[in-house]
């Protein structure tokens, strides 16, 4: 245990300002993320993340959202289990043919009000495998999509503005 | 031993078996036998008895024929067994009832290309879900075409699983969506109480066409794809698939090109080893461990996206070289990085592989025997921590390997905690021969431009990947543009391998067993 808290101590705390933080007019927007959560969304906002077809790239980028650099959690953004506790689904890769009923079923056990966000080229368009007979391509072929996110995979901080854009549009429109 | 010194051997071995084995057009590092599609199944049997490793198969098909290829390997050696039938008849013998890996594979090329084996095992469909109807197969050459059934594509409902039948005996389903942030697919438990009596996978959703996407493209194309398959393991499918082309096409790629794709290989090895040491730490409710290797992983890869342009290593390989020349801050850095990483991870591993609860949870659960690890054919991590000492890099060398001391850690105990100790050895063994690389690193071009292929030529590749053995099949068509591309993935053995060791574990033992071994789904489901 000791070697353990030592190491801990040792490491410190490596998180980083959210990517936004230099930028002013990012600043702002990240302000009125922060009331617009707090209104909207009882201070955090629940994702229901679906990889529909992906080649696993975006996945991994989607995980290191938790690592100790960005940890998404604490502007009060988070993955949830069930759809039915979620207020947005997050969505990568093309929609396989496979996955377009589970991805469709995952939509609708989100409770409205709702939002959809494509993250990857993939999602966005259809990145490299397009449309085909195993493929329905981006993921807006299959349920509406309010926000993308592109990028082969999006980096992590590419999502965390994704993220913050969304809910601007949402809280916006 | 000379290379191949056993062939004679095997092909008397065929002959007492009745079977014509004919040499065929070679696919360095290949040597080709032909035999007839009746004999396809009775030469695995031979094969078995004599020791090989059944290391994957594929079909092809042209406009008169069907033609099955698999990769035998003994002592490092592959040989490529192929059968032929014709088109209107594509039956062949089966080798599952003799190599269990062949399974899967058999399947799939059952689906996608109207493949009949007349004694396979298992008459249910694989790949194909319900997207396509079940006498339309995507890759055969008749049906080129869009699918026939273009509609709204029903879920997988009517998937006969095997039942198993007893006292308080019940089914679990899980998936294809989980409730955390993986890929899909579907496990079927069958549990009495809290042992598993029985696991059975249900993938093919990520299946998006990889095969029939490839067919047309040029080379350069063909590697983007390549770089999809999976992409935890994008350099070692890049590298696989660039091999395959370069091979046919007489390509030099340049000294520093392929040092340069060791260094990228081994930065692959290294992300996802600690990502997934932390992961099944994490999974045991150790988080301590989690947090500290997803730290030391972002840093990594944040590194590759300085270096090299892509936090993943995506696209860096392209055939004929790399895509991005390392410069020598880049080189400084990394150097840096890897005395910085050996002082970081010393006390980081000590502590996983000496801290009681740990070991409560890991040692000992989900025990794959070595006798099972080699007849599914599983290399990498998974085949070493059961005892299989395989490792392309040492066995079969191909540049830059072929002038390092590759050294390969084995562990006999085949369990989680075995899983582990393997990928902690990997990591410092990575981090040796990444500074070997940087040291002898050659100066010189990054890449040499590929010429056209020869007409029909075809090319195998096979890369050590961080999973294992990963291969891949290329054939060029008139033009030089791809006609067949088969990338399989060490993940291919996994699957089989993890329904295995979670047989008498206890459920709630899941997660982490599925997460020490790790099979990709994309790069299975192609
Ligand atoms: S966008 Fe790129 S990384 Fe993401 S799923 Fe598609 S191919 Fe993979």
């Amino acid at each position: 245990m000791l070697r353990i808290l030592a190491h801990i101590l040792r490491t410190g705390i490596v998180t980083e300002p959210p990517p936004t933080i230099n930028d002013a007019a990012l600043e702002t927007l990240g302000l009125e993320l922060r009331r617009a959560i707090d209104v909207r969304f009882g201070r955090s906002l629940a994702l229901r993340f679906i990889d529909a077809g992906s080649c696993n790239g975006c996945e991994l980028e989607v995980h290191a959202l938790a690592n100790p650099y960005y940890d998404l959690e604490r502007f009060g953004v988070g993955f949830v289990a069930s759809p039915r506790h979620a207020d947005a689904l997050l969505v990568t890769g093309p929609v396989s043919r496979h996955m377009e009923t589970a991805l469709r079923r995952t939509w609708l056990a989100i409770p409205s009000p709702k939002f959809v966000i494509a993250a990857g080229q993939c999602a966005c368009d259809g990145g490299e495998f397009g449309v085909s007979y195993a493929s329905y391509g981006a993921v807006e072929n299959v349920v509406p999509v309010d926000v993308k996110i592109p990028g082969c995979p999006p980096r992590p901080e590419d999502l965390m503005l994704g993220l913050l854009a969304s809910l601007h549009s949402k809280i916006e429109g | 031993m000379t290379r191949f010194a056993w062939l004679p051997e095997f092909e008397t071995r065929l002959q007492t078996a009745g079977i014509a084995a004919h040499a065929e057009k070679e696919a360095p590092p290949a040597r080709a036998l032909r035999v007839a599609p009746a004999e396809w199944g009775l030469a695995a049997t031979v094969a078995a008895q004599y020791g090989c490793r059944w290391a994957g198969m594929w079909a092809e098909a042209d406009e008169a024929r069907m033609r099955l290829y698999c990769v035998l390997d003994y002592a490092g050696d592959p040989l490529l067994l192929s059968a032929e039938a014709p088109l209107e008849t594509p039956e062949f013998t089966s080798q599952t009832p003799h190599f269990p890996a062949a399974d899967r594979m058999e399947r799939h090329a059952r689906d996608l290309f109207g493949v009949i084996f007349t004694d396979h095992p298992d008459p249910r469909r694989w790949t194909r879900h319900r997207a396509w109807p079940e006498h339309w197969h995507p890759l055969h050459p008749d049906q080129a075409g869009d699918s026939p059934a273009p509609g709204r594509t029903p879920a997988d409902v009517d998937y006969p699983f095997a039942p198993v039948h007893g006292n308080g005996v019940f089914e679990i389903p899980v998936g294809p969506v989980h409730a955390g942030i993986i890929e899909p697919g579907h496990f079927r438990f069958h549990a009495a109480g809290e042992p598993v009596l029985k696991l059975e996978e249900r993938l093919g959703y990520v299946h998006k066409g990889i095969e029939r996407l490839a067919v047309g493209r040029d080379p350069a194309a063909l590697a983007r794809l390549a770089a999809r398959v999976s992409g935890d393991s994008t350099v070692a499918h890049t590298w696989a698939a660039c091999q395959a082309m370069e091979g046919v096409t007489g390509v030099e790629v340049p000294p520093r090109a392929l040092a340069l794709r060791g260094l990228l290989a081994e930065r692959e090895r290294v992300a996802n080893h600690l990502g997934d040491i932390g992961a099944i730490c994490n999974d045991v409710g150790f988080a301590f461990a989690h947090v500290q290797t997803a730290r030391l992983r972002e840093r990594w890869q944040r590194r590759s996206r300085e270096c090299f342009g892509h936090r993943l290593l995506m696209d860096t390989l392209i055939p004929g070289g790399v895509a991005r020349d390392l410069a020598a801050a880049g080189r400084d850095a990394l150097r840096a990085d890897h005395v910085a990483l050996r002082r970081e991870i010393g006390p980081l591993f000590d502590i996983i592989d000496d801290h009681p609860p740990l070991d409560d949870r890991l040692v000992g659960t989900g025990v794959l025997s070595r006798e099972h690890a080699r007849a599914l054919g599983c290399t990498g991590y998974l085949g070493k921590a059961s005892g299989c000492n395989f490792d392309l890099r040492r066995d079969a060398p191909y540049a830059p390997y072929d002038t390092l001391e590759v050294p390969v850690v084995t562990d006999s105990e085949g369990d989680t905690a075995a899983r582990v100790r393997v990928r902690m050895a990997e990591v410092l063994a990575s981090l040796d021969l990444m500074d070997q690389l940087l040291d002898a690193m050659p100066s010189g071009e990054t890449a040499a431009p590929l010429p056209t292929p020869p007409p029909d030529a075809i090319g195998l590749g096979r890369v050590e990947g961080w999973r294992g053995e990963t291969l891949a099949w290329v054939r060029f068509d008139d033009e030089g543009r791809i006609a067949r591309y088969f990338p399989r993935d060490p993940s291919w053995f996994y699957w089989p391998a993890l329904e295995r060791l979670i047989m008498g574990e206890i459920v709630p033992d899941f997660p982490v067993c599925n997460k020490s071994v790790n099979g990709s789904y994309s790069g299975v489901d192609l």
